[in-house]
């Protein structure tokens, strides 16, 4: 029992920093990737190459002056960014990281825990995501606040509807099974469900971009055409968690979509490579290799996020509920009819 | 733990904290708490379906009425902006009448309820019917009709929304 407890305590400190981590290099990378794309240095002054920019970024938020407005609403407008990060932080709960790995005669699993219904939890999670900014907005007590948080939670209910029925055909291509850990190692033989599933990655894809707020659906951080949004009364730390939490999001989205569609710790032949190394089962080499070939995948795609930031302009409000009802959806339902047929024809589905 | 296992424990702090916010729902002055309150009531039941060991019940409770129908009320209630402030007082000849009739429904509860410990208590914590897997089976074979026209009753409801959405527009066009 205390064996147990200790493995989950190290498994979620782990995780929790593993996700700050990167969200805190992310920042930085954002801006050298944005430098890169526009011929620029980027952040270059702390540390050699701007490595401890984060950092600075940190120290700068939290001694900034904290301004919470006489007529909000005090104890949610402190609230709303707490609950925003609480539940960015909390989907990173099912993924697994790498395969088990062997610790005095016990094999571990790399993941904080392995539910039976890890899909609709991840969707449970982040139908709760909208929360934060809506309290966060009605708090304010501002008119701007407020509509900024209408059309942010808006965004994000109408996207969550295409991104769940991506993940049913998903769900259904991969063998039937909810766990991440199933869809995971299903792809260990075989191929990975992009194969089967080009289109619903797609559908995923533009999903995820927009629960995130990233560009183009980054309509709550244009300041200059909608006076910022949710968090337009924020200061110091609190707009720095609103900030962050964007950042951490974007992180599991980027291992979501990496472990559903491109086989997370798997990659092409890794059990020959394993087998010419001379790797035993439960090894912790096969658990790193495999943790690196994840992180890598995950890598590229906060990259792919932030190329498609740099790249493409800004949605108005009625194109980004146009594509969301209009052309998500129905495409989505046109893929998961697909998929049926095709599973039906693959023998993956029987009546 | 003074004589009582952890699923125990578990039962009695979400039964008190259900029931917590659930009083608060009732008893906060502001509607927007109000209707957070209410989120956290959802949320300690979704916990009890957990001891159940309806893992799938759980979470689409928390789909449903947390992540979706809860955000409609908070949309509606942000929107026209209801505070403390702006509720009106009620009459007292209101506050009376509402005061009988809710002690009245008070007493029917109970009396419906005398005699409800004689009744038998299944031991739901080892069932295995609250998994995904067997809860689709059912579903879809010795509950396949009532599935089918839940889902009609859902169409009709979808349908109807839009409906009533579109003459609006229709109206303004005019």
């Amino acid at each position: 029992m205390t064996a147990f407890i200790i493995y989950k305590a190290i498994m979620c400190a782990a995780v929790f920093l593993l996700s700050l981590g990167v969200a805190a290099y992310a920042t930085l990378w954002e801006r050298k990737f944005a430098a890169f794309l526009q011929d620029r240095k980027g952040p270059s002054r702390a540390g050699p190459g701007g490595i401890f920019q984060p950092l600075a970024d940190g120290v700068k938020m939290f001694m900034k002056e904290e301004i919470i407005p006489n007529v909000s609403n005090r104890s949610l407008f402190i609230i709303g960014p707490c609950l925003f990060m609480v539940t960015a932080v909390m989907t990173s709960v099912v993924i697994p990281w790498a395969k088990p790995m062997m610790v005095g005669g016990h094999m571990y699993d790399l993941q904080i825990t392995d539910i039976n219904i890890g899909t609709i939890y991840l969707l449970g999670v982040v139908s709760i995501g909208v929360y934060g900014i809506m309290i966060g907005g009605w708090a304010s007590n501002n008119k701007f606040a407020l509509l900024g948080a209408v059309r942010a939670s808006s965004q994000m209910i109408s996207y969550e509807i295409a991104m769940g029925i991506a993940l049913i055909a998903l769900i259904i291509s991969s063998g039937g099974s909810l766990s991440l850990k199933d869809i995971i190692e299903g792809q260990d033989k075989g191929f990975a469900n992009i194969v089967w599933q080009p289109l619903g990655f797609l559908i995923f894809f533009i999903c995820a971009l927009a629960e995130t707020n990233r560009a183009p659906f980054d309509l709550p951080e244009c300041e200059t055409e909608l006076v910022g949004g949710y968090h337009t009364e924020y200061s110091s730390m609190k707009l720095g968690l609103f900030l962050f939490a964007e950042y951490i999001n974007m992180f599991i989205s980027s291992a979501i979509m990496a472990g559903f569609y491109f086989g997370g710790y798997n990659f092409p032949f890794s059990s020959e490579l394993y087998a010419s190394l001379g790797l035993q089962e439960g090894d912790w080499l096969i658990s790193l290799i495999g943790f690196g070939a994840y992180f890598t995948k995950i890598v590229l795609f906060i990259c792919l996020f932030m190329w498609v930031r740099w790249t493409l302009p800004r949605f108005r409000y009625d194109q980004l509920m146009n594509l969301g009802w209009k052309t998500l959806l129905p495409l989505s339902l046109f893929n998961l009819a697909l998929t049926v047929v095709v599973e039906y024809f693959r023998g993956n589905i029987h009546f | 733990m003074l004589g009582y296992t952890i699923t125990q424990w578990l039962f009695g702090i979400l039964s008190f904290l259900a029931i917590m916010f659930a009083l608060m729902v009732v008893f906060t002055r502001n509607p927007v708490n109000s209707v957070l309150y209410l989120v956290l009531t959802f949320f300690c039941i979704a916990g009890h379906y957990l001891l159940l060991n309806a893992q799938f019940l759980a979470v689409v409770h928390i789909v449903v009425y947390a992540g979706a129908i809860m955000v409609l009320f908070l949309f509606i209630i942000m929107l026209m902006n209801l505070n403390a402030d702006t509720e009106p007082r009620k009459h007292i000849v209101t506050r009376v009448i509402a005061g009988v009739v809710g002690g009245v429904l008070l007493f029917v509860v109970v009396g419906a309820l005398k005699g409800a410990e004689q009744l038998q208590i299944v031991q739901g914590g080892a069932s295995q019917i609250g998994l995904v897997k067997n809860l689709g089976k059912v579903l879809f074979s010795e509950f396949l009709f009532p599935f089918e026209i839940a889902s009609i009753l859902l169409l009709a409801a979808l349908v109807g929304a839009i409906m009533i959405g579109k003459r609006d527009t229709n109206i303004n066009l005019k």
